[in-house]
């Protein structure tokens, strides 16, 4: 299996604090990788980075072997490399259909076709019944909980059929059951052919779900591994333990 | 509902047509035409401010270029039947729309309350250069345009229905924003650009467009209102005061929905002719302005359609749950109806 998201030694400072130094790591094509690491390692940033919304200072960024780096979101969307927030991020004012809709990545010729047409509607419908989200698809997003707006925002990176879905701590802040039904429908997307890169803080989860692990300290990869190996690790405990 | 509001529409047209054959006194025709005027502007600036959420303050500086526009082109011609102008307006749109591109997609890199300032600034550069491009616009002394030729008993008539025409010009505009995927974009936008531009919405694509076809109609008013003055000055045609009245309408009305911006003009215009009438040109009406704006803020933050349309909602859900022992999620997605959403209309 070949290297699907390439990061090559990229740097990003800001102001004193090096968030992002000289980090370089791979993400294989049909993997749910891991990615750990204490608070201020560098997860997000580096996140904010492959996924274009921060530039970096240096360093490269591949992805299915173009390079990427500096790219914009929207593009890199289009190319099937999407994420989530982590804070939910939906579109409150739009129904739950709607924010389907939206992210569907449509081009400059569909912008002045209906809002949600049949075919919007149908492409749809398979991912509101898997999210289980078809008796609210009619809803406003504003008046959904927490736990259904995360799902609703892991549904919508969906519809564009993307390769590389980046999950943004996709367990926080929600309860036990949403994090099993979360952790079904990353295995069943991931059965069918999309690659994970996720950051999570809940271990367990990790553990359960990731393989490989690749742990972040101070900017920099660390370590990279099946999850037994990450637990035995002495410079991971080092890290989190700050011995 | 598409029916009701098909019928809605029908009707406040064929009203607004036939209301000068009814032997109206020529003041009413004449608030009439100005009520028209700001109903067209407020629901062009809903395009930008309300469904994009780009408030901006410089739509008064293409009004002013409209009307320039118009005053350059016919300056010291003598006309026909005197409807050489209107025939000109769609060149006078599409002069400020190509305008609009670029101040778009410099302005549009800011948001919120720094847009607002850059689009003023805008604003006051476009005056600035009003007064003191001589040769061009006559500075401070205004400019001239040929006398309209019409009938005096029925002088405002044709001011009047091309009025009309952009206002319908205008709402199409807005339906059609509202009906297709140019809406869902512009709301994304509004709601969470970062997101939308990460979920590939063609962010800066839809704002621009929203923005020139926005300014391209606010232009077109510009251009009406010079040639039923017939003289224009730098200080009136490039006037913050126009910026601050159609922004005011629309949040009173209601933002992004179809008829806020026009429920807004023809309340606040009205209003406000008949105030500046009251208490004479003293300009006490700003401070009954002031006090409007308090009010929306204080009572009706989001204007009043969106407001009725809410406390309608929250009404017919009530007396649902009320009727039915049902679970209310259940109950809510069974309801067709049930999920008005902030537009007013369903996909």
């Amino acid at each position: 299996m070949s290297a699907l998201l390439g990061v090559d030694s990229v740097t990003k400072v800001f102001g004193g604090v090096r968030a992002v130094d000289g980090c370089s790591l791979e993400v294989a094509e049909g993997t749910v990788t891991g990615l750990i690491g204490p608070n201020g390692s560098g997860k997000t940033t580096l996140f904010n980075i492959v996924t274009g919304y921060l530039r970096a200072d240096s360093g490269q960024v591949q992805f299915d072997a173009h390079r990427v780096t500096g790219t914009d979101p929207g593009r890199l969307y289009r190319m099937g490399l999407s994420r989530t927030f982590q804070q939910a991020r939906v579109f409150p004012q739009l129904s739950v259909l709607e924010n389907l809709v939206v992210a569907a990545g449509y081009g400059w010729s569909q912008l002045f076709s209906r809002r949600v047409s049949r075919g919007d509607r149908a492409q749809a419908e398979q991912l509101l019944e898997e999210f289980r989200l078809a008796p609210v698809a009619d809803l406003l997003a504003a008046e959904l909980s927490y736990g259904q707006r995360k799902l609703l925002e892991f549904a919508a990176v969906l519809m564009s059929s993307p390769r590389l879905v980046l999950l943004d701590e996709p367990t926080a802040g929600v309860n036990p059951v949403m994090i099993e039904t979360m952790e079904r429908h990353i295995r069943s997307r991931h059965a069918a052919g999309i690659t994970f890169l996720v950051v999570e803080h809940d271990m367990t989860f990790v553990m359960r779900l990731c393989d490989p692990v690749i742990v972040l300290d101070a900017g920099k990869q660390i370590f990279s591994g099946q999850p037994a190996e990450v637990q035995a690790n002495p410079q991971v405990l080092d890290a989190y333990l700050g011995a | 509902m598409t029916r009701w509001g098909l019928g809605r529409g029908g009707g406040f047209f064929l009203v607004l047509v036939a209301l000068p054959l009814f032997g109206l006194q020529h003041w009413v025709v004449n608030l009439l035409v100005f009520v028209l005027m700001y109903a067209t502007m407020s629901s062009a600036w809903n395009l930008v401010g309300g469904f994009a959420g780009y408030p901006s303050l410089g739509h008064a500086a293409f009004f002013g270029i409209g009307a320039y526009t118009m005053a350059l082109m016919f300056h010291g011609d003598v006309l026909g039947s005197g409807y050489e102008p209107f025939i000109m307006l769609p060149v006078i749109a599409l002069v400020a729309a190509a305008i609009g591109v670029p101040i778009a997609l410099v302005s549009m890199r800011t948001r919120a309350d720094v847009f607002a300032i850059v689009t003023i600034t805008f604003l006051f550069m476009v005056q600035t250069l009003a007064f003191n491009l001589r040769s061009l616009t006559g500075g401070s002394q205004g400019i001239s345009l040929p006398i309209p030729p019409f009938d005096a008993a029925t002088f405002e008539r044709p001011f009047y229905y091309v009025l009309v025409l952009l206002l319908a010009v205008a709402m199409l505009l807005t339906f059609g924003a509202l009906h297709s995927k140019v809406g869902l974009a512009l709301v994304a936008v509004r709601a969470d650009e970062d997101k939308a531009r990460g979920v590939g919405v063609r962010v800066t694509g839809v704002k621009v467009l929203a923005f020139s076809v926005s300014v391209g109609l606010t232009a077109m008013v510009g251009a009406v209102w010079s040639y039923y003055e017939s003289f224009i000055y730098p200080q009136f045609a490039v006037d913050p005061l126009i910026t601050i009245a159609v922004v005011l309408m629309t949040f009173l009305g209601g933002r992004a929905t179809l008829w806020g911006p026009v429920l807004g003009a023809f309340i606040l215009e009205a209003g406000q002719q008949t105030l500046a009438y009251r208490l004479g040109g003293s300009q006490f009406y700003l401070i009954a302005y002031a006090l409007v704006f308090l009010v929306i803020m204080l009572v009706l933050p989001r204007g009043i359609l969106p407001t009725l349309e809410d406390r309608l909602r929250m009404r017919r859900r009530a007396r649902e749950v009320d009727g039915a022992q049902t679970p209310a999620v259940e109950l809510l997605a069974s309801d067709e109806d049930k999920v008005a959403l902030p537009h007013g209309g369903r996909p």
